[in-house]
């Protein structure tokens, strides 16, 4: 039962986005938490580049690519739900969340080769830094997959495709931390 | 009154027909905002009973160092620890945010801007459960081996990290569980209060006929957003410190503790502000109805309290003054912590202006409001001692801070909270609470908190440092020969916690009433909540009501009533 209040539109915004743009500015304070601590510490220690001299970025560099990929597949879905066309929507949901697998298949198998290498989330600030901040965005990876799967089950049968924008919308989200990442993490020498 | 029938009203008719409902479904599994305010509301002040009977535990020891206390048993050092941590622990995170942001918010919200239920009632109730599991979690924690958490309630590291220093590292890493689920709770709320104030506004409800009390909850919920990200990133940091061995706050792998110091209080201070600002409101709207007067500049109030939630995040280190931070920095907050005190003291003028000229009636909400201003200001005067680093260096880590604070949140989280159920009791539970009890419970309360704190400064001012034992073993801290206001703190303590019995009494004969003598409007107000049934029904009104006017237009020359409420067409 979805109360009068849920149809109500004052601000001229539907709810559920103004709701979603809330989540995100939220998360963005998180992340924005952690990184600000990160680049302070970064800044004040140079010797740190060393270290994420041992990152892959070559890894890194293709799960960049692999995310931003995603993303116009999430893009295209919201096209094909705005058009309601849900099946098409759906298929382009499942690429995307096909796209968060490779994602994090590719992290799996590098923080495998970097702990057997010795780099652990002990060894140092930097290394406690460099798996928490990844660690946290690969969660809000899954996270977005398992959400992207239950909206997909519905776009399929032509319902609830507004909620095809609001998955896009944390998607993008959770790319463009990546952005961010990337090259904090891996490039920064 | 609700004559004209809202633009949505249309799809109103299959809303609104209800199935009785089952005991678990009505009262504990309820997705109605009402209910959900109330869960919030009477676990604050399970809560705050539990917070008040660690602080008895503690004060006895303090004054009487050493004996059985009477219900607790021998307060050893330990014991004393987790006391004072999970006393300021539960006091600012599971009474003052359930109770000023959560219970308030979630009862006021939709009754004063007029629609059904908030947007999202299903993430409300999700947003309780996850509160009530953090404070069972908080609870549980005194009973896993080593106790409840000792490292004082802004768990800093190194101190907070290693079980072998504060020697509870379970109950450490439960605090740290329980306090980022509320985090969570209070995020899922604090989504669903902005989406529902801007949204579901009554038709012709403009941005600036928002009742004063609604804007502040926003921008309280607001600020909490935008502050608690980096504890929230900060708790995860602190648990793996503590679980795994992470390295970010440990100075010996490189980390560095005072960074804890700054996500703590980057979230600590504003922290401050979202508890105040309901507590403001709840004022403003209770000064109004009894001063029977239009509030004096309500734009400039919001306007204000939007300066204020700017500042609020340019002042943290003010509390990192002897944290080895750079001299420099601390003259730039010296001066940002000075200026938050402008908008706070405008704010206090309005409300003396507002209650200038007005014919003023002290029933017992509007003595809890008078008394919020006077004591919170006090609070806010000995603050500019504590907020310019020159001072502080002296005066850190004494009773004098621990005044100072208490003088701020006592009248936020206790008298706030006083003056808003008495205030809105009637059309929570559609009963009038007794006027004389009421009183009565007033002064009891008032008079000793401010015998339990006027000393602490004195002694604070003497040079007590906060967190001991016992101070018969510290003579250079004012230890032994000032014990008398140890005492004297100690037994006005016990006198206010014992005026409490006569609040509970008034609650349980107002609400055993038989008749429900509220009626919708006993204090002749304009808002929206008062056009309801007292207690409203599930879905609040029949027919949704449609908005002329501002909240305030009391006396309004012309009319034979003194209020003009702002559904009446006109």
């Amino acid at each position: 039962m979805r109360p009068i209040a849920n149809t109500r539109m004052a601000a001229g915004i539907p709810t559920g986005r103004l709701a979603v743009w809330w989540v995100v500015a939220s998360e963005i304070v998180i992340f924005g938490g952690l990184l600000a601590s990160y680049i302070m510490h970064r800044i004040a220690h140079p010797e740190w580049g060393d270290q994420a001299a041992n990152t892959n970025v070559w890894l890194g560099g293709f799960n960049t690519f692999v995310l931003l990929t995603s993303s116009l597949t999430a893009v295209l879905s919201h096209k094909a739900a705005t058009a309601g066309n849900g099946p098409k929507a759906a298929r382009l949901l499942y690429a995307t969340c096909l796209g968060a697998v490779i994602f994090v298949c590719v992290k799996a198998f590098e923080w495998t080769t970097e702990i057997s290498h010795g780099y652990t989330i002990t060894s140092s600030t930097f290394w406690s830094f460099y798996y928490t901040a990844a660690g946290l965005h690969a969660l809000h990876v899954i996270a977005g997959a398992i959400i992207m799967l239950l909206v997909a089950e519905t776009a399929k049968k032509n319902l609830e495709l507004h909620r095809v924008e609001l998955i896009g919308i944390y998607w993008h989200f959770v790319d463009i931390v990546w952005i961010f990442l990337f090259p904090l993490l891996y490039i920064a020498k | 009154m609700a004559e004209s029938i809202p633009a949505d009203a249309t799809h109103g008719h299959d809303v609104h027909h209800h199935a009785e409902q089952s005991f678990w479904s009505k009262y504990v599994f309820s997705t109605d905002h009402k209910m959900i305010a109330m869960q919030y509301m009477f676990t604050g002040m399970a809560m705050a009973l539990i917070g008040g009977f660690m602080a008895y535990a503690f004060r006895m020891q303090l004054a009487f160092p050493g004996i059985e206390v009477p219900g607790y048993g021998t307060v050893t050092a330990t014991d004393y620890n987790a006391l004072v941590t999970n006393h300021g622990t539960i006091m600012i995170f599971w009474v003052a945010m359930p109770v000023l942001i959560a219970a308030f918010g979630n009862f006021l919200i939709p009754l004063m801007i007029g629609c059904d239920d908030m947007v999202f009632p299903k993430i409300n109730r999700l947003s309780y459960q996850i509160f009530l599991l953090s404070a069972i979690v908080l609870i549980s924690s005194f009973f896993v081996p080593g106790g409840g958490f000792g490292g004082g309630w802004t768990a800093y590291p190194p101190l907070s990290a290693k079980g072998e220093y504060n020697l509870t590292s379970l109950g450490s890493s439960l605090w740290l569980v329980a306090v980022a689920l509320e985090f969570v709770a209070f995020l899922l709320g604090g989504i669903n209060f902005v989406t529902t104030a801007m949204n579901a506004r009554a038709p012709g409800m403009k941005m600036f006929d928002i009742p004063i009390v609604v804007w502040l909850i926003v921008v309280a919920s607001i600020l909490f957003m935008a502050s608690v990200g980096p504890l929230i990133a900060g708790a995860v940091m602190l648990f793996m410190d503590q679980n795994i061995g992470t390295a970010f706050f440990d100075p010996d792998k490189g980390g560095d503790p005072v960074l804890w110091q700054h996500l703590f209080w980057f979230f600590g201070h504003p922290e401050v502000y979202v508890v105040l600002l309901p507590a403001m409101g709840i004022t403003a709207e209770i000064m109004c109805v009894f001063a029977r007067k239009k509030m004096f500049a309500y734009k400039t109030f919001i306007y204000t309290t939007f300066g204020t939630g700017v500042l609020s995040f340019t002042v943290w280190a003010h509390h990192q003054f002897v944290a080895g931070i750079d001299p420099r920095m601390a003259n730039i907050f010296t001066v940002t912590t000075l200026l938050i005190s402008i908008p706070i003291a405008e704010m206090c003028f309005i409300y003396i202006a507002t209650l200038y000229g007005g014919s003023i009636r002290l029933t017992t909400p509007m003595l809890w409001a008078l008394a919020f201003v006077a004591e919170f200001l006090i609070g806010g005067v000995t603050g500019i001692f504590l907020g310019a680093s020159g001072a502080d260096i002296y005066f850190h880590d004494t009773y004098f801070v621990l005044a100072h604070f208490h003088y701020t949140f006592f009248p936020i989280a206790i008298i706030g909270t006083f003056a808003g159920f008495t205030y809105w009791f009637p059309k929570m539970f559609g009963k009038m609470m007794n006027e004389t009890l009421g009183k009565i419970h007033f002064w009891g309360t008032i008079i000793p908190f401010n015998g339990i704190f006027i000393p602490l400064f004195v002694l604070g001012g003497a040079g007590q440092h906060r967190r001991i034992y016992n101070y018969q073993h510290f003579p250079d801290l004012a230890g032994v020969e000032m014990q008398d206001l140890r005492v004297f703190a100690t037994v006005s303590l016990i006198i206010m916690l014992a005026f409490q019995l006569v609040f509970f009494y008034n609650c349980f004969i107002s609400w055993r009433k038989k008749e429900k003598d509220a009626g919708k409007n006993p204090w002749k107000a304009n808002t929206l909540e008062w056009t309801a049934e007292s207690p409203p029904p599930h879905g609040n009104w029949p027919e949704l009501p449609t908005v002329y006017r501002g909240p305030y237009e009391y006396s309004v020359p012309g009319r034979e009533e003194d209020y003009y409420p702002q559904n009446v067409p006109g």
